[in-house]
């Protein structure tokens, strides 16, 4: 009786995830090392001939994403990003978590609800928007070339351009960043500041030594939450960044689905798969540090 | 944590200023008498009169509401099997499958699908899409019901026995009724989820079967018009509405 109920309970969830989550991603580490095939695809990864099985695999499609350095930049250059958005991200959130732990009660959640009212809306109407504010005709693009013009210099484009990508990449996960920082930020007890002030420290003191240890085992949470969707994404690079703002995950949807190479995408895949789990074990440990507040 | 610094609170206010304003000047061009959304001309409706002769957005959002309701219910059954399985026997393998679509980045489930999908010979449309959302949301149903099972006393079960009920009848009577706040949590997340999905549909849907992202991502790479403001903005009006329906149903008052 006991073990039919377990099995009722866990078999169904585990089937279904098994077979649209674990497969796939075999089926993809099987697909880097096969054959493309000749319409795109995959070609047969085994012949059966006179009775034998003669196997069909690869090294190439792993050996291609060190032939040039292209891919490594690429990789780079998304790594890059992903840090820029998150140290941004960290950046803006802190004020604003601190400012929102410092209001009376009755206000927080109101506060809370109003940084993630705009994540509410639709993912490509937020960067929709961006597109409108970068446009080439909009006011902030005119303004500033106003001001490039007076001081004599070249008129800037922020359509399709890096600044464009990764404005959009803060815009989209800054609440990733707010609520687990103000979540640690929240919790700190007021009397560790009373006492820092009563020792005798400056605010500057106070919060360096009391307030920022504190919190960062939330803002290590945020970093994570931001940096590892930021890693893979594509449609804000795709509709912002132009051909200098691409990113991996940009390749990625390329390969899979404009040029149909499978087995090169799936390397691709595989590295950033094996970097978001790098990312989530080195995340854990963190969190696991001694002394750290959770 | 009450002290305030005057220069930290005028960050926080710029910071809610960067947060709000570019969806206000979306809203504000949907109703500009220009094609060009970079300077006000005058008051128009028609943007919105256009959208609603727009046969394949309606069908797109239709398609959209099918799916995300197909998948909150598929993800509210399996999640919560799995919510309290996790609660009940902590297996890691288990917790590894359940989680890991969430932690992974939207493309890499999108991608696998696909590969998978054409490999097992499975038509791309509303199926493959519905299959795919499930995927990812049924990690977010089980945590909601596995926070809620958490803070279950255990006592009630032992009651229950003690007063002669059978498992199931323990589970349907006291379990079940006890987790609905967090089951409807989750398939709440799940409907959200599936229905602002752009990046998994991308890869998983097949012809005939837009969503209204996907129809959203379509215009705009063709060309900036206002009557994508328009979309977006009664997009933006109904979250609104949705959140603060939710907030009204919510936890609190389910719990009675």
């Amino acid at each position: 009786m006991k073990n039919g109920a377990k099995a009722l309970l866990t078999l169904p969830p585990a089937v279904y995830l098994f077979l649209f989550f674990a497969v796939p991603g075999l089926l993809m580490l099987l697909a880097s090392f096969r054959f493309p095939g000749d319409y795109g695809g995959l070609a047969p990864w085994y012949y059966v001939e006179d009775g034998a099985i003669t196997f069909d695999l690869t090294l190439e499609n792993w050996a291609r994403l060190f032939e040039t350095t292209l891919y490594l930049q690429l990789l780079l250059k998304s790594l890059l990003f992903a840090v820029l958005t998150t140290a941004i991200c960290a950046l803006l959130a802190y004020p604003l978590a601190l400012t929102i732990a410092a209001s009376p009660k009755k206000h927080r959640d109101l506060l809370i609800l109003m940084v993630i009212l705009p994540f509410w809306s639709n993912f490509l109407v937020r960067i929709y928007a961006w597109m409108i504010i970068f446009s080439p005709q909009g006011a902030l693009t005119e303004g500033l070339n106003h001001i490039t013009g007076l001081l004599g210099l070249e008129p800037v484009n922020l359509m399709f351009s890096s600044v464009a990508v990764i404005t959009c990449l803060v815009y989209v996960h800054l609440p990733f960043m707010v609520l687990p920082l103000y979540a640690n930020l929240e919790k700190h007890d007021p009397a560790l500041l009373d006492a820092a002030q009563d020792l005798g420290a400056t605010r500057a003191q106070r919060f360096w030594k009391v307030t920022w240890p504190l919190s960062l085992p939330g803002l290590y949470a945020g970093a994570v939450l931001v940096f590892i969707p930021t890693l893979g994404i594509f449609a804000i690079p795709d509709l912002l960044g132009g051909t200098n703002g691409i990113m991996i995950g940009n390749v990625i949807k390329q390969q899979f689905v404009e040029s149909r190479d499978w087995p090169f995408g799936s390397v691709l895949s595989l590295v950033l798969t094996g970097i978001t789990l790098v990312l989530v074990v080195l995340a854990g440990r963190l969190g696991r540090t001694p002394g750290a507040l959770t | 944590m009450r002290r305030r610094n005057p220069l930290v609170t005028s960050a926080a206010v710029g910071v809610y200023a960067f947060l709000y304003i570019p969806l206000i000047v979306v809203a504000i061009f949907s109703f500009n008498d220009s094609r060009l959304n970079a300077e006000w001309v005058g008051f128009t409706m028609k943007w919105y009169r256009q959208l609603i002769e727009n046969d394949a957005m309606l069908q797109a959002a239709a398609n959209s509401l099918i799916i995300a309701s197909c998948a909150a219910i598929a993800a509210g059954v399996l999640g919560t099997l799995a919510g309290v399985a996790l609660h009940r026997f902590r297996q890691k393998w288990l917790t590894a499958l359940v989680l890991g679509p969430v932690a992974m980045p939207d493309i890499l489930i999108g991608v696998s699908l696909l590969l998978t999908f054409m490999l097992m010979n499975i038509s791309l449309g509303m199926m493959s899409i519905i299959l795919a959302h499930v995927t990812f949301c049924i990690g977010f149903v089980a945590m909601a019901v596995q926070s809620r099972m958490a803070g279950m006393d255990d006592s009630l079960l032992e009651a229950a026995r003690d007063l002669g009920a059978s498992q199931w009848q323990s589970f349907r009577l006291i379990t079940l009724p006890l987790l609905m706040p967090g089951i409807v949590a989750g398939m709440m997340m799940a409907f959200t989820l599936s229905i602002d999905d752009f990046v998994v549909t991308f890869f998983t849907a097949g012809v005939g079967s837009s969503t209204l992202p996907l129809e959203i991502y379509s215009m705009v790479k063709i060309a900036v018009t206002p009557e994508v403001n328009a979309v977006s903005t009664l997009l933006m009006l109904l979250t609104l509405i949705l959140i603060t329906a939710l907030s009204r149903f919510s936890p609190q008052s389910l719990r009675s």
